[in-house]
């Protein structure tokens, strides 16, 4: 069932140091023989790999369906499926325009026209530096401070297209 | 160890008699009172104390629902119970305030502002300038998220001690059913009901599942309750599972909430070493234990067997009722899943009765629902009222009218599944049916406000984008059908519709309403069907006259520099497209070909020389 590659020497690879992290959580994890209750696990797995190494890289992938006895083409399924996940590398600073409803009232197609345009990338993208990336996201709840953009941890409020060149600067 | 119902209520008892310092000041530390700005005020305002020696106490809560204002806070004169609310609190006020704290007096040149809410509870009355009733919200914004101490002292795991040592679970879902409490999530379904069903199963074993999977664009009030008073949610889950013979609980909540997830991990921790979750609950038999599970962003998922299949490990893809969750949920055991804000009324219903409940609200819908009112509204925030207030009085009375005196046009309610309504029908009373009957839902809660700028066709052109985005693509009349719907919007928004594409419109949304697999897919076209109905002209106006009422359409736009041109240049200067031309105090003029409608010239121009038509 499991890949037949040896994933965690594979995933050393990338970095002893990450993949041993991320050893580390799996083990803690109450697994057994049952790939169904196993699969529950899963989507926690995923985070923390996520956590450890920004994007979900196929190795990082195989492994985590090697550890939990599934198979590949069903974790590629859920990373597929779920907006969080991402199997592309992301910049160091993660741009995200809010699109939710009282966003999207208060101009922020205005805010995506204006990243677009500064950046000179398009919402999805990653520049080729590696230093930001551009998505839009669904409704962080902070409605009140409409339109919002995240910049990592960051929630910037009432955000307008001049405040643009500011929000980029900060960015250090 | 509280292992008695005797030691929590001497516990309650002596957390009230403790002596208390003269005045207590609660600051609003919610995720929109963070990013406002709360943390350095929070951090003054204890340095003042500090320097002072005032007898002072901080209290560190939850959102007040008035995030209109924040950062917010509210000074409690402990001896005589008055308080006042300061709103938009700035460095430079700190010092007046503690001042006239001790004092007990207002602080001068500072925002006060009153409470519009009463607390049924507490035996209090609506009265004109309160018409909030606050049951859900009763404690965020009163007490620390992070103290047990706090939740124990307003009466905080009684009714779980209740149900545990004075009902039969027979008489815990007669309760729930008699007080006609219907679920908070949107649906509407008898919360009673669904446990009775649970419960009449027989299993080894079964589930209580909390959906704090907040997908709804606009609404946040889960994410309030959850950051503010997460034990009340704890503690109705334990309710439940007495109810059905339940032992596990799981809260599903999604990972862009990462303050209301600490704050839970925080809270289960606490009532599991207190004996409050966990093995023998306040020594009686009854074992119940609570754990997170996290989205991953999915909108889908707020749907039970969606949110189920996610729980599993699963692609969120939701499956065909019947069979129900209650009969066959989670890894195929009996489940309830229950909204975060429905469980938040339970508490409230066992320790004063179903008779106390029905007497909020209407007789169909009883008790309270909170909206996020959002959009363009003047008090932005959240607010709890009874069901049966009417739109006006909270869009213009509890929200303050709309943003810049600009005339109201819309709003939404029931998010993407849901509608628009406009100003003639501001006076029906809100409840589940009523809200149906416009052509719109209850939905989570979400109430965005829209003005004479938004276009409608263009809004229902955001909802089916969201839709798209969020279709899980197993059934064709969602996956396939809305990406039609919106490339027929598309085309109207672009000036290339015709009076067919909106009998195609009509025709599609009503197959797609009758054939999609789940909630969101069969609930989807709603935003296109409502805004068709109550705003037509708009739709014909953008095929007919080729033009936007509200100037929000670009390719229907235009720009023309009119007479009131000084030839300032300034325009010009701004255009990105470099389009304008004209000498310097000469009328200037655009090149249409090349201009491309940002606008910058109109915003830019001091003389209100350029018109949009």
């Amino acid at each position: 069932m499991s890949c037949p590659i040896n994933s965690k020497a594979e995933l050393a690879k990338l970095s002893p140091e990450k993949a041993e992290e991320l050893d580390v959580y799996l083990t803690s994890l109450p697994l057994t023989d049952d790939r169904e209750r196993n699969r529950g696990f899963l989507i926690q797995s995923l985070h923390k790999a996520q956590e450890i190494f920004t994007y979900l890289p196929s190795v990082v992938q195989v492994h985590v369906a090697n550890r939990l006895g599934l198979h590949l083409a069903e974790v590629y399924g859920v990373i597929s499926f779920y907006s969080y996940f991402t199997d592309k590398p992301v910049g160091r600073y993660k741009i995200n325009i809010c699109t939710g409803t009282a966003c999207f009232v208060k101009g922020a197609d205005k805010l995506v026209e204006e990243f677009q345009r500064y950046l000179g990338i398009k919402l999805g993208e990653t520049g080729t530096d590696g230093k930001f990336s551009l998505t839009g996201l669904r409704c962080v709840g902070a409605c009140s401070m409409a339109p919002v953009v995240m910049v990592n941890d960051r929630v910037y409020g009432n955000v307008t297209t001049k405040m643009v060149p500011e929000i980029i600067s900060d960015c250090k | 160890m509280i292992d008695s119902p005797a030691k929590l209520k001497s516990h309650a008892e002596n957390l009230s008699k403790n002596s208390k310092p003269a005045t207590t000041i609660l600051v609003s530390l919610g995720t929109c009172g963070i990013a406002a700005g709360t943390r350095p005020i929070n951090d003054m305002l204890k340095a003042e104390i500090a320097s002072r020696k005032a007898d002072i106490e901080i209290v560190e809560v939850g959102c007040m629902g008035l995030c209109h204002s924040e950062p917010t806070i509210e000074v409690v004169n402990n001896a005589s119970g008055k308080s006042v609310i300061y709103g938009k609190v700035k460095a430079d006020q700190v010092a007046a305030i503690i001042e006239t704290a001790s004092k007990g007096i207002e602080a001068a040149s500072c925002t006060v502002i009153n409470r519009s809410w009463f607390y049924p509870e507490e035996n209090e009355t609506a009265t004109p300038e309160r018409i909030q009733a606050r049951i859900v919200l009763k404690n965020t914004g009163k007490i620390n998220p992070e103290i047990l101490d706090h939740y124990l002292a307003e009466k905080g795991y009684q009714a779980l001690s209740k149900v545990l040592f004075d009902m039969t679970p027979q008489q815990v879902i007669d309760t729930v059913i008699e007080s006609g409490l219907r679920g908070r999530g949107g649906g509407g379904f008898p919360t009673g009901k669904k446990w009775a069903f649970a419960a009449a199963q027989k299993a080894d074993q079964k589930y209580v599942l909390c959906n704090a999977d907040e997908g709804d664009p606009g609404a946040f009030m889960d994410r309030a309750v959850l950051e503010g008073d997460p034990h009340s949610v704890l503690e109705a889950m334990a309710i439940t599972g007495y109810a059905i013979g339940s032992d596990t609980g799981i809260i599903y909540i999604r990972a862009e909430y990462p303050l209301a997830v600490k704050r839970l991990e925080i809270a289960i921790d606490q009532a599991k070493k207190q004996g409050l979750l966990g093995k023998n609950i306040l020594g009686s038999k009854f074992s119940f234990d609570i754990m997170i599970k996290y989205g991953a962003g999915a909108f889908v998922c707020g749907e039970e067997t969606a949110l189920i299949h996610s729980v599993e490990g699963k692609r969120g893809e939701p499956t065909v009722k019947p069979p129900f969750p209650a009969i066959e949920g989670l890894w195929k055991k009996p489940t309830v899943v229950n909204n975060v804000e429905t469980f938040a009324n339970v508490c409230a219903i066992i320790r004063n009765g179903a008779p106390w409940f029905k007497k909020i609200g209407t007789p169909g819908s009883p008790g309270t629902k909170v909206f996020a009112l959002a959009g363009k509204v003047k008090k932005v925030g959240l607010v709890e009222v009874p069901m049966g207030t009417t739109l006006r009085q909270i869009i213009f009375n509890v929200g303050g009218g709309i943003m810049n005196d600009r005339k109201f046009k819309a709003v939404q309610t029931g998010g993407p599944s849901g509608g628009c309504i406009k100003f003639d029908q501001l006076d029906t009373e809100i409840d589940y049916e009523s809200l149906k009957r416009l052509g719109s839902m209850m939905g989570s809660g979400g109430m965005i406000v829209m003005d004479e700028d938004d276009c409608m066709v263009n809004v229902a052109k955001f909802f089916l984008e969201f839709t798209l985005d969020e279709s899980c693509g197993k059934c064709t009349p969602c996956r396939i059908g809305n990406k039609r719907l919106y490339e027929m919007l598309h085309r109207i928004c672009d000036g290339r519709g015709t009076r067919e594409t909106i009998q195609n419109l009509k025709d599609l949304s009503n197959s797609i309403k009758d054939t999609a697999l789940c909630g969101l897919g069969q609930t989807s076209p709603n935003p296109v069907l409502s805004t068709l109905a109550q705003f037509e002209h708009e739709y014909l106006a953008h095929i007919d006259e080729k033009r936007c009422e509200a100037g929000v359409c670009k390719k229907l736009l235009k720009y023309e520099i009119n007479n009131s041109c000084v030839g300032c240049t300034l325009c010009a200067r701004n255009c990105p497209a470099n389009c304008i031309s004209g000498s310097v105090k000469q009328k200037h003029s655009i090149d249409q070909s090349r201009c491309i409608k940002c606008g910058v010239c109109m915003d830019v121009c001091k003389f209100h020389a350029v018109d949009r038509k």
